[in-house]
């Protein structure tokens, strides 16, 4: 036990074992940490990796660095209240965690939301989507050692901050949503800002598009990378680009539309190689499904209110209530036990980082080192996400 | 025309005249010394902030314009707080090799100076052997490195220790052939006859099509026997940290900084000697008056202009490209650079015989 823990904690070769570098004392192969701290997890996710030369054997993802009991901290806040909670959750989709909180409490409280709300949090989580997206496209660039994507994605993502500054008055964890529609209505550049952002935007994903997606080394570097087969991804419970990057149809806006996505029209990616480039491949094409959904409803926003009435204090009836919203990273299931009062019984959420995660192992035994930033970044883990 | 030539040529008269010749020659030796220590600094400060500002033109940034005028004093800045940090040597490390490493990288980054020519009779050391010198030297290096890996204790560091000693030593090989296919047309190993073969015309223009190749295959191999972007396996930012000096802090890990810049200055300054006539000013056949004007250019700019613009080319390459994958690296060297730059060599040799240069 105690060998084992010091394999754990150390990254420094045991000086036992100094002699003999392929292969330690227990016959294991070399165990490096990649985190808590590391350039490649974009968080304190830890993997212990067993290695044979370069070569992956196994990987042993550790939580709980940033465990904050979420879900208890729900339980002690109103309905009202826990909804802002889960935008520390998936920290780059807040607005869509928040979505999936407030989509459950209505459906306790059989509430019915005025169109304006609803095309208006549509809205909001396309653009929420596709700045989740820019974010990963330029940090997986930075882990397969392309730096300067990243600024080109930070250019873009900026513009969709500033519009949701100016809309919902913080550029991060929006907290937009209240049980019954949003917050605010819309500021009144809203419409204009967005428009003029699709126009730039769509030009800019062929800018993407040539910078990384043509390069011959990224697809050397990606093709044929984490293969994930249907079967596996279907087992291992992966949803959102994962899952549909492996042939799985699992995006929820087509299967129980929520709001009004029943009445706009997009596509549902689906590639079917399952690989690293496909994942990748999902992910860009979903950039432009979102601007189409927007383009589609910018102009309709229909009048009226932009929230509902509801009570100041919200009681849910006693029973069990589930909502699921298709965030950037896959399906967020929220469960809600009520047992009357003004505070959720039990709360669980369902987060679509952790099952992508659990894939991982499955993934990339065999591959090497540099492979491992590939399906790591093609995953997309938000750690917060992962570890509540 | 103004040249240095003169200037050296008096000094050493002066120098010999003055003292007994052992004296002179410990003195001239003590003025190289002290002269390729300066270029260091100021290259590694040029190239450095030269990096910096690249990088942030590449990425819409403005870079560093805080420090000095438009930033120039920045990498001053760094340097000084480079000095002032503590050089930790961690636990379990091989104390010795640790401290050593890092002046043997830097040792054989000023040993390769020597044959390099900076101007028009500014030359340290004008051997008949420098291209083989060059190659020699600069493989000196990778031993600085394994050493560094070796030495840290971290397995960071060890992997990226046997992967820069795998794509050193591989990488070597194609280097050198593109290097031969140039001293096959020149016919010699001495720089300066190297250089005078090219009077007429560079020989990336006189070689046809195989000089061409030549020139692009020792582009790649140099980019990566220096740990470039995209060939910047042994120190992967996403993958191993930092690499073969992940443990290295302080004024230790400056020289290994300031060693790959000026390795990177080293080999485009090769790279300009070779394929681009090193101090020779550019001439265009028939043309006297054109020719004439370019002879008014001192022929350090024109030295230093071409390994500026290959450098250039250097930087451009690691803010544009992802990295490579470790197999990927040694397959392309090994499948396709190598076979490729064998052949290639046969052609210019055949060139060469035949005199179908220009």
């Amino acid at each position: 036990m105690y060998r084992e823990t010091q394999i754990l904690n150390s990254n420094t070769i045991a000086p036992t074992t100094a002699r003999d570098l392929a292969m330690d004392e227990a016959g294991a192969g070399l165990v490096i940490n990649v985190g808590p701290q590391h350039p490649a997890t974009h968080g304190v996710l830890h993997l212990v990796i067993t290695l044979e030369g370069e070569t992956i054997k196994k990987i042993e993802p550790h939580l709980g660095y940033i465990h904050r009991s979420i879900e208890k901290m729900c339980e002690s806040l109103s309905y009202r209240q826990f909804i802002y909670v889960t935008s520390r959750m998936d920290y780059l989709s807040a607005h869509i965690n928040n979505h999936g909180c407030v989509l459950c409490v209505e459906k306790g409280l059989q509430l019915e939301i005025p169109p304006r709300a609803q095309v208006i949090r549509v809205l909001m989580d396309e653009l929420t989507r596709i700045a989740s997206h820019e974010l990963w496209w330029g940090a997986m660039a930075m882990d397969l050692g392309a730096f300067t994507p990243f600024f080109y994605a930070f250019r873009e993502r900026e513009t969709i901050n500033d519009i949701m500054e100016e809309t919902c008055g913080t550029r991060l964890t929006m907290n937009y949503m209240v049980p019954g529609g949003v917050m605010y209505d819309i500021h009144p550049n809203f419409q204009r800002r967005v428009k003029d952002f699709i126009q730039l935007f769509n030009s800019k994903i062929d800018e993407y598009d040539d910078l990384v997606t043509g390069n011959i080394i990224f697809q050397n570097r990606t093709k044929g990378i984490g293969v994930l087969s249907r079967e596996d991804a279907i087992s291992f419970g992966c949803t959102g680009p994962v899952g549909r990057a492996s042939g799985v149809a699992c995006d929820i806006r087509k299967l129980y539309p929520y709001e009004v996505y029943d009445k706009v029209n997009f596509d549902e990616i689906i590639e079917t190689a399952g690989d690293s480039y496909a994942r990748y491949l999902v992910r860009i094409k979903e950039l432009r499904q979102s601007v189409r959904i927007i383009e589609q409803l910018i102009d309709n926003i229909p009048e009226g209110d932009f929230q509902a009435k509801t009570k100041a204090v919200l009681k849910l009836p006693k029973g069990e209530f589930y909502s699921r919203v298709e965030t950037a990273r896959g399906e967020l299931g929220v469960y809600i036990v009520s047992e009357g009062g003004t505070t959720p019984y039990r709360i669980k959420f369902r987060s679509p980082g952790f099952s992508n995660l659990s894939a991982l192992d499955h993934m990339s035994r065999g591959c090497k080192i540099g492979d491992l930033m590939a399906i790591m970044g093609t995953l997309d883990l938000v750690i917060p996400d992962i570890d509540r | 025309m103004f040249s240095l030539e003169t200037i050296t040529n008096s000094i050493q008269q002066w120098l010999y005249s003055t003292f007994n010749p052992t004296m002179a020659l410990i003195l001239e030796c003590a003025i190289v010394m002290l002269l390729v220590i300066g270029l260091f600094a100021v290259l590694g400060l040029v190239l450095v902030l030269m990096e910096r500002k690249v990088a942030a033109r590449m990425q819409i940034r403005l870079g560093p314009n805080r420090v000095g005028p438009r930033g120039m004093l920045q990498t001053a800045a760094d340097t000084l707080k480079l000095m002032m940090k503590e050089g930790l040597t961690p636990d379990g490390a091989d104390k010795f090799l640790f401290n050593l490493a890092p002046f043997i990288v830097m040792i054989a980054a000023m040993l390769i100076m020597a044959p390099i020519a900076f101007a028009k009779g500014f030359q340290i050391w004008d051997i008949n052997i420098g291209v083989l010198y060059v190659s020699a030297v600069s493989s000196v290096s990778v031993i600085g490195i394994l050493m560094a890996g070796w030495a840290s204790n971290n397995k960071y560091s060890l992997l990226g220790a046997m992967r820069s000693g795998a794509q050193i030593v591989s990488y070597e090989l194609s280097a050198g052939l593109s290097i031969i296919s140039i001293v096959v047309l020149a016919g010699s190993l001495q720089v300066s006859d190297i250089i005078a073969s090219q009077q007429t015309g560079w020989w990336l223009f006189r070689g046809h099509i195989p000089a061409l190749i030549a020139f692009v295959i020792f582009i790649i191999a140099v980019t990566a026997e220096t740990n470039r972007a995209p060939f910047d396996l042994a120190e992967a930012e996403s993958e191993l940290t930092a690499g073969f000096h992940t443990e290295y802090s302080g004024m230790r890990f400056a020289l290994f900084f300031l060693a790959e810049y000026i390795n990177i200055f080293i080999v485009c300054a090769i790279g300009a000697t070779l394929f681009l006539g090193g101090w020779m000013p550019l001439h265009i056949g028939n043309w006297d008056d054109f020719n004439r004007i370019m002879d008014y250019i001192p022929s350090s700019l024109w030295f230093l202009g071409k390994t500026f613009c290959l450098i250039f080319l250097i930087m451009w390459f690691r803010w544009t490209f992802p990295r490579l994958r470790v197999d990927q690296l040694l397959s392309l060297e090994w499948k396709y650079l190598l076979p490729i730059s064998m052949f290639n060599l046969l052609l210019i040799t055949l060139i060469a015989i035949m005199g179908w240069h220009f």
